[in-house]
């Protein structure tokens, strides 16, 4: 199966380990994993902003050097929800557009979403040891209905315990530019997210969207939790969860 | 009811520290989404429900007129008269006819959001007519002369104490702390004002076209003996709330009150039909039913027109993580949560209400909850279009935004512009490898750290073979 890799603009730039932690779990799935070398961003954020001229030009963009690939992976949910759900209905008004990018959205998946449900691989690379919490990201689990997927991978490693927290499907307050333009609204919602990842003594708290995961990290680290580990899930099913 | 939306951003600082807010807050979790959730899983087939709902819905508003008129053939043939008001203050002038058409001095209410959009009891006041609040949640905040800052649990940004202080104050009588002492004290305060009213007023669930009744869904009673005991009842509603059938009321029951307040059915559901005949034991002489507009019909075949399908159950805003923060009373007007910060913008001019459509993080727990299927999120982003279109946001926002895009298209500059970002930002993180500030992102770092990126971007690292 040839995979095109979409990292995002938020793993390229603030942690490219979890881009190569997707190509190790691809790879490691039988898969030949394709990084598109001039991919930038989705166009979420213009898009969630009213911006919708330049989401169609990123999402036009995105077609062009996506659209040849069998699946199409993405370590965020919220990217894959843009690609797959909001792609098509930027276009609901031109019928050839709109048939490729359903098809293009059809064969895009989010990371976990496409090792539990596509490509099945056996044993995860990771080796995990010790107790970790899953926050679950909005658009990854209302648009695209990952809950489940992340959590059998996590169960799989011997080493892994997961304990719940409770609400782990509320929003952590992050939403894109929401966090700056409402910093004290976002920061009482991640405020509520932490005491829920702290009443779980977990080692980590680990999520599958790293716009979220800066935003839970930014408030533990505030409120003085140095020693809560704040991964991906990606990291911690690929091994690479430790600083090189 | 005056619009102060623009104030939203004080207002939540404010909510954010009122102590006693937050305590009442903290309940909205057990009791409204608990409590759905308890009672939701007995529609077995709930998404269909919804569906069906939804489709109910739509069949109505894309043909409004006609309904309109086929309820009020059917409502006139029953003896109820029916009036159209453009705006909130027709309906005050209307009621404030009826009222001193039939010599009315006191009038008892049972719950109408759609009074509260008018400001009815103030107008009411001013035409000489005593207006007694009966929802027991909406006479706590008469008494309190605070507006209700949930659709559905007007007083539910109070705890008991407050209360039990009130009641105390207003009814000059030994402070009570039990809640049925507490509702016992109400009941009996409240007695002589149905037995004495001139005028029962109330709302309309649902207007139901092929009968030509008002429906009401409710808990207490009081709406029963508002719209049976006095001489005349004015019930008051928004246009879009007909529907064709009973039977299509039936669908839009099994979700109300499973949405709204975790109930299987509420302890009241009352379908008022025309006025008292000659051979009925009860009901009031003179029925008057009051549509109001007030800017929903603008919305019908406009890309917002899906808001209209709301029943008004209030799932939404239970469900969300802003409103579950801040309450009702910050949005600033009649409607608070997603519903409201759509609806307030279309209803009351969107210059007026800047940050409603932006408060929002687009998790999405409306849209998966509303049980006409409204897409929340969705609506919000159209409003932000209409913003930016408007030219009602911030130059730095725009800026930036403009900035980000052409950079996203431009993928060469864009991979030089990242490179030299993030080398940068990764330096100010220090040894922690965490900003404590970060200029122009005071917004974050106000509150939170900023985890420093790994100081290399994945494109120039994957360019180099480096696989980590």
């Amino acid at each position: 199966m040839r995979i095109g890799l979409f990292v995002t603009c938020l793993v390229d730039s603030m942690r490219p380990r979890i881009g190569f932690a997707a190509i190790k779990l691809l790879e490691a799935a039988g898969c030949k994993v394709v990084v598109p070398k001039l991919q930038t961003c989705c166009g979420q954020p213009g898009y969630n902003s009213g911006d919708r001229k330049s989401a169609e030009a990123l999402a036009l963009k995105f077609l062009a050097e996506f659209e040849s690939f069998d699946y199409v992976v993405v370590p965020s949910g919220s990217c894959a929800g843009m690609i797959r759900v909001h792609y098509p209905s930027l276009f609901k008004d031109d019928p050839a557009l709109l048939t490729r990018f359903t098809a293009l959205g059809q064969r895009t998946c989010e990371l976990t979403d496409f090792l539990a449900n596509v490509a099945k691989p056996g044993k995860m690379p990771g080796n995990f040891q010790g107790t970790l919490t899953y926050h679950d990201s909005c658009s990854g689990l209302r648009e695209l209905d990952v809950y489940k997927q992340p959590r059998a991978l996590l169960t799989a490693m011997p080493g892994v315990t997961i304990n719940e927290m409770v609400e782990s499907t509320t929003c952590c307050g992050f939403g894109g530019t929401f966090s700056v333009k409402y910093g004290e609204l976002s920061t009482r919602m991640a405020d509520n997210k932490c005491q829920h990842i702290a009443d779980t003594h977990a080692d980590a708290i680990v999520g599958g969207d790293l716009g979220c995961l800066l935003n839970i990290e930014g408030r533990l680290r505030r409120n003085g939790d140095h020693a809560t580990r704040v991964l991906h899930v990606a990291e911690v099913l690929s091994g690479l969860d430790e600083e090189a | 009811m005056q619009n102060t939306s623009l104030q939203f951003r004080n207002q939540v600082t404010i909510k954010l520290a009122d102590a006693r807010l937050q305590d009442a807050l903290s309940r909205l979790q057990s009791r409204f989404v608990e409590g759905r959730s308890a009672v939701i899983s007995e529609i077995a087939d709930l998404e269909e429900a919804r569906t069906a709902a939804a489709t109910i819905r739509d069949r109505v508003i894309n043909n409004l007129e006609h309904w309109l008129v086929h309820f009020e053939q059917q409502a006139t043939a029953c003896g109820a008269i029916v009036h159209w008001a453009e705006t909130g203050a027709d309906v005050n002038r209307i009621v404030a006819g009826i009222a001193a058409q039939h010599g009315v001095k006191t009038a008892a209410k049972s719950k109408s959001m759609v009074s509260e959009e008018c400001g009815l009891n103030d107008a009411l006041e001013l035409a000489g007519v005593k207006v007694m609040e009966t929802d027991l949640g909406e006479y706590i905040l008469q008494l309190a002369k605070e507006a209700p800052s949930h659709i559905v649990a007007p007083v539910v940004h109070k705890n008991k104490e407050e209360i039990s202080d009130l009641f105390a104050e207003k009814h000059h009588l030994p402070r009570k702390t039990g809640i049925a002492e507490l509702c016992r004290e109400a009941r009996e305060v409240l007695r002589p004002a149905f037995l004495n009213a001139d005028m029962g007023i109330s709302g309309a669930n649902f207007l139901v076209a092929e009968t030509g009744s008002a429906l009401i869904v409710t808990n207490e009673g009081n709406g029963r003996l508002v719209t049976t005991l006095p001489r005349v009842h004015v019930a008051i509603t928004g246009i879009e709330k007909v529907v064709p059938t009973l039977e299509d009321v039936t669908t839009l029951l099994r979700l109300l009150p499973r949405s709204a307040t975790g109930q299987s059915i509420t302890n009241y559901v009352s379908v008022l039909t025309g006025k008292k005949n000659a051979e009925d034991h009860d009901g009031p002489e003179h029925f008057h039913i009051i549509l109001l507009d007030n800017g929903r019909s603008s919305l019908v075949g406009s890309e917002m027109q899906e808001m209209l399908r709301c029943i008004r159950c209030g799932a939404c805003m239970n469900h969300c993580p802003v409103y579950q923060n801040i309450g009702g009373h910050a949005y600033g007007w009649v409607y608070p949560g997603p519903m409201g910060s759509i609806l307030t913008p279309l209803l009351g001019g969107i210059e007026k209400s800047p940050d409603l459509p932006n408060a929002s993080t687009f998790c999405g727990a409306c849209a998966a909850v509303c049980p006409v299927k409204i897409p929340l999120p969705d609506l919000l982003r159209k409003l932000r279009e209409k913003q930016l279109q408007r030219g009602m946001k911030s130059w730095q926002e725009t800026f930036l935004l403009k900035v980000w895009a052409w950079l996203a298209l431009h993928p060469t500059i864009y991979a030089i512009a990242t490179r030299i970002g993030v080398r940068l930002i990764r330096m100010m993180g220090g040894k922690e490898k965490l900003l404590h500030t970060l200029p122009g992102a005071g917004g974050w770092t106000d509150g939170r750290d900023f985890p420093a990126p790994s100081g290399k971007t994945f494109r120039e690292l994957h360019k180099r073979g480096a696989g980590q």
